[in-house]
């Protein structure tokens, strides 16, 4: 993917370290506007960390990371926030605030940020449940909600201010197949008719491949394959396919360091 | 013998780490001051959260306290023929120390271990995260009117201790055990003074008001956000409390009542 005003996202030469740990060592990334781009990898490479830097949560130790032409490791706090609004975020569990209901959940960053009167935002706030399904939902609290519509209520809130992005944060991880059928759908129609680019961090490889225009692999801190989804299935990368296919053994191997088993045994 | 030096050298930088966490937290929360005023009826619910739901706690420990107070005061001045100062000693000790030090330990236990659960928990399921990327800042939100909450909470609560512990003691007293009424009220008023005691007393309430809620807001955001951690940091918050609030008010007494 080349450089271009079309990148919404521009990641160069990114370096983050956590503790004495590298987590990434030299990314370079470009994320086009309007596509579903998905990260993928195994648990524990970094995903969210990178979600985190590029909304700024975190900063990176070297590299820069442009969202819409704007460094947001060097933006002052107004303007990170100002920035922010025109990002939405799925997080992993959701985040929904446990004391409010679905609806003032979602009507929140409306009340927080913008002055519109009542009417409206009660207007705006069904439109979105109506959106992702549950409108009829708006009463309950986040602890009556399953799993999967915690997520669908977290993204009604998500593009209540109309982003110009979505960053989903493992989306899929721990929804059963309806669930899951339901989220997929979402992510790729919101996006479509919403105009949004969104970037997906997952490790569930067939449904986010079904969605996705773009795939970067990442693995021990570097980028190990990209491309389409039609153009990684086909890499004859090994950790690529061992990554894809689900294999249990390959490059990352099945099992951790350990001495000879054999002595191992032997030694009492 | 180096492994033991080791260990001491990570302990006291891991300690002024965290107590210099501790000061930029506290000075980032006082910085969205503002907040409680354009927003006030976030300071509002958290006066009721951590103050009115702490009344009745804080009512019946000071009745039970006044009434203990009545009994053991009366046991050791009749043995002086003094029975008639018992108002007196009631009420100084319960104005100078036992007001603001009781009530700051049971605000500790219910409300401060309370508000560092209720953040640890926003931390460990993401919700402060996620005001962060709404472009709401949670330290103006959640933070600051929790902490001013506490710091007016106290100071009430302490006074309310104090004035139910008089009338427990009163009644242990006067109609119990037969100390005279009219001694027992004209003897408070003329020996309880109002700048020596009263606002001495008010002072060492807001003083273990910021302390307590302090810890405690800040033990909850700084908390590792899994279960262990929500567990580790609440008890910390009570257990810090205490010694904090003990502490502080030896030197608080030494600076206000030594000679």
């Amino acid at each position: 993917m080349n450089s271009s005003t079309d990148t919404l996202v521009q990641i160069r030469g990114l370096v983050f370290d956590r503790g004495r740990r590298r987590i990434f060592d030299g990314v370079d990334m470009d994320i086009r506007r309007g596509s579903v781009t998905a990260i993928m990898g195994p648990s524990g490479t970094g995903k969210t960390t990178l979600l985190k830097l590029i909304g700024g949560q975190l900063k990176p130790g070297k590299g820069e990371i442009l969202v819409d032409g704007e460094p947001v490791h060097r933006l002052s706090r107004r303007r990170l926030y100002l920035l922010r609004k025109r990002i939405g975020m799925l997080f992993q569990t959701g985040a929904l605030l446990t004391d409010l209901d679905v609806f003032e959940n979602v009507a929140y960053p409306l009340r927080e940020h913008t002055g519109l009167p009542e009417s409206m935002i009660r207007t705006l706030v069904l439109m979105k449940l109506e959106a992702v399904g549950l409108r009829g939902a708006r009463r309950l609290m986040p602890a009556e909600l399953s799993g999967g519509m915690a997520r669908r209520v977290a993204l009604a809130r998500a593009i209540a201010l109309d982003p110009m992005m979505i960053l989903y944060d493992e989306p899929f991880t721990g929804q059963d197949p309806i669930s899951m059928g339901v989220l997929v759908k979402l992510i790729r129609t919101l996006n479509d008719a919403l105009g949004l680019t969104s970037i997906v961090v997952s490790h569930d490889v067939q449904e986010t491949a079904s969605i996705s225009d773009y795939i970067y692999v990442i693995s021990e801190g570097k980028i190990v394959g990209e491309g389409t989804p039609d153009q990684l299935r086909q890499t004859n990368s090994p950790w690529v396919r061992q990554f894809m296919d689900g294999l249990p053994d390959g490059p990352v191997p099945f099992h951790y360091p350990a001495p000879d088993y054999r002595k191992d045994l032997l030694r009492c | 013998m180096l492994n033991v030096l080791w260990r001491l050298g990570a302990f006291s930088l891991g300690a002024f780490a965290k107590l210099g966490r501790a000061n930029l937290f506290l000075l980032q929360a006082l910085a969205g001051s503002a907040e409680i005023i354009v927003r006030p009826g976030l300071l509002i619910r958290q006066l009721y959260m951590v103050g009115v739901l702490s009344i009745l706690l804080i009512s019946l420990s000071g009745f039970f306290v006044g009434m203990v107070l009545g009994l053991q005061g009366y046991n050791v001045l009749s043995d002086f023929g003094a029975e008639e100062s018992l108002g007196v000693m009631v009420a100084a000790s319960l104005v100078r120390e036992l007001g603001p030090v009781v009530t700051a330990l049971l605000f500790s236990g219910r409300a401060g271990s309370a508000l560092t659960a209720e953040i640890g928990l926003m931390k460990a399921t993401e919700q402060l995260s996620g005001m962060e990327m709404m472009a709401v800042d949670p330290m103006r939100r959640i933070i600051t009117p929790r902490l001013y909450a506490g710091i007016l909470a106290m100071p009430l609560l302490s006074a309310l201790f104090t004035y139910i512990g008089i009338q427990g003691g009163y009644l242990v007293g006067v109609p119990l055990l037969g100390v005279d009424e009219g001694s027992f009220w004209s003897q408070m008023q003329a020996t309880i003074d109002f700048r020596e005691d009263i606002v001495n007393g008010v002072i060492k309430s807001m003083v273990f008001g910021v302390i307590v809620t302090w810890i405690a807001v800040f033990e909850g955001y700084d908390c590792v956000p899994t279960s262990e951690g929500v567990s580790r940091a609440t008890t910390h918050s009570v257990v810090y409390s205490a010694f904090a609030v003990l502490g502080s008010d030896f030197v608080l007494t030494a600076l206000m009542f030594g000679e």
